[in-house]
């Protein structure tokens, strides 16, 4: 519902980062993306394309890779993977633990296209 | 295993797989939260309630679960005590801020058109609309949707998240993502757990706790005055923490945000 939302902040943010190398255009962006996120990653692919017509992204790749759910558990230490509405010990069952993956949203990579004349063949 | 064709790709290991840059094009790594600049936004909005001493609060639920009856009842019960200020979000109408105001409270309505959500920069807005000199506590009652609050911070200290008993005892476990942002549940409409007898306060309870999540809960019914008490102390409690860090130059943040981040090897 609110990828839309989401898909205009990152056209921001790789709008930011292709000033911030002096590129012409990013071809390629990559999403870590986690379940307890919130954003379902095939609502921000169909949002992408609406929030990136116009900009120097537009018809980029946009990639996902998927964190999965991972928790620590902070009465026997376990490192474990559980599901979104169990965020339990899978060694234990305590449910004193804390996500160490899963809830990411983070831009990680962008490949960008470089603008020729200001990169000369070496 | 192939290594040509990416068949060997798993979601454990893709990040690692990167694709060589073609001519003229570079790979550059970026590792920013993708909300950075409505959490910039939330960040600068919690400064502004850490000057002047406010105790930001975000209320959270689905619609109709009584959010706005127990700030009414909230704000009735606290007058003598402190001032408070209300920002109401809705898709339309300024039905709720008037409700505030007729309770001799500053209101400030969002109305969002069809956004689900509030954010940090509506609330910002919103901020520069209201004089919140002597403001203790800033109650935002956000849009009634279980989803997408959840996912933006708005520079609020605290989440607190509504569940009225006339709705399932598993709407934890089914809304996983908004229920582990609770600093606290509320189950309201407790009057009601008499007819409404399939819904279990211990399940509800459990569900949260499934999550991880050790948020304090408190049953209560704003209607009928009842189990107002214990929210009404934890309240004070915390506008005292909140005080207590602002004595010394800190802040809060909702127990979500911000938290997974720096557990995370982003490096990897």
């Amino acid at each position: 519902m609110h990828e839309l939302a989401v898909a205009q902040a990152l056209v921001e943010q790789v709008d930011a980062v292709i000033d911030q190398h002096r590129a012409g255009s990013a071809t390629a962006i990559r999403v870590r993306i986690g379940p307890l996120a919130g954003v379902v990653p095939e609502l921000l692919a169909t949002a992408f394309p609406l929030a990136a017509v116009g900009s120097r992204m537009e018809g980029a790749e946009l990639e996902f890779v998927h964190a999965p759910i991972r928790v620590r558990c902070q009465t026997c230490g376990a490192e474990t993977e559980a599901v979104m509405n169990r965020l339990i010990c899978g060694a234990c069952g305590d449910w004193h633990t804390q996500i160490i993956s899963g809830d990411e949203l983070l831009l990680e990579s962008v490949e960008l296209e470089t603008i020729p004349s200001l990169t000369p063949e070496s | 295993m192939c290594d040509t064709c990416g068949c060997n790709l798993t979601p454990g290991n893709k990040h690692l797989a990167f694709k060589p840059a073609a001519k003229g094009a570079t790979a550059v790594s970026v590792l920013k939260g993708l909300l950075q600049k409505n959490d910039d936004q939330a960040g600068h909005n919690r400064e502004h309630f850490d000057k002047r001493g406010i105790l930001a609060i975000n209320l959270m639920s689905s619609p109709g679960s009584g959010k706005t009856a127990l700030l009414e009842a909230t704000l009735t019960a606290l007058k003598d005590e402190f001032t408070c200020a209300v920002i109401e979000g809705d898709l339309e109408t300024e039905n709720d801020a008037e409700r505030i105001r007729a309770k001799g409270v500053q209101a400030h309505q969002i109305v969002t058109g069809t956004a689900c959500h509030l954010d940090a920069h509506l609330v910002h807005d919103a901020l520069h609309h209201m004089d919140l000199d002597g403001v203790d506590i800033l109650f935002i009652e956000n849009v009634g949707n279980l989803v997408c609050p959840a996912s933006f911070d708005l520079g609020q200290h605290l989440n607190v998240t509504l569940l009225s008993v006339a709705e399932g005892d598993d709407k934890p476990a089914k809304y996983p993502v908004m229920f582990r942002a609770a600093d606290a549940m509320l189950l309201t409409k407790t009057d009601l757990l008499a007819v409404l007898d399939d819904f279990d306060p211990a399940k509800a309870e459990a569900h949260l706790r499934d999550l991880a999540n050790p948020a304090p809960v408190m049953r209560l019914s704003a209607r009928k005055d009842l189990g107002m008490d214990a929210w009404l102390a934890w309240l004070r409690d915390q506008l005292a923490a909140q005080r207590a860090r602002v004595a010394i130059g800190q802040s809060r943040r909702p127990a979500i945000q911000g938290d997974g981040m720096k557990y995370h090897s982003v490096s990897a």
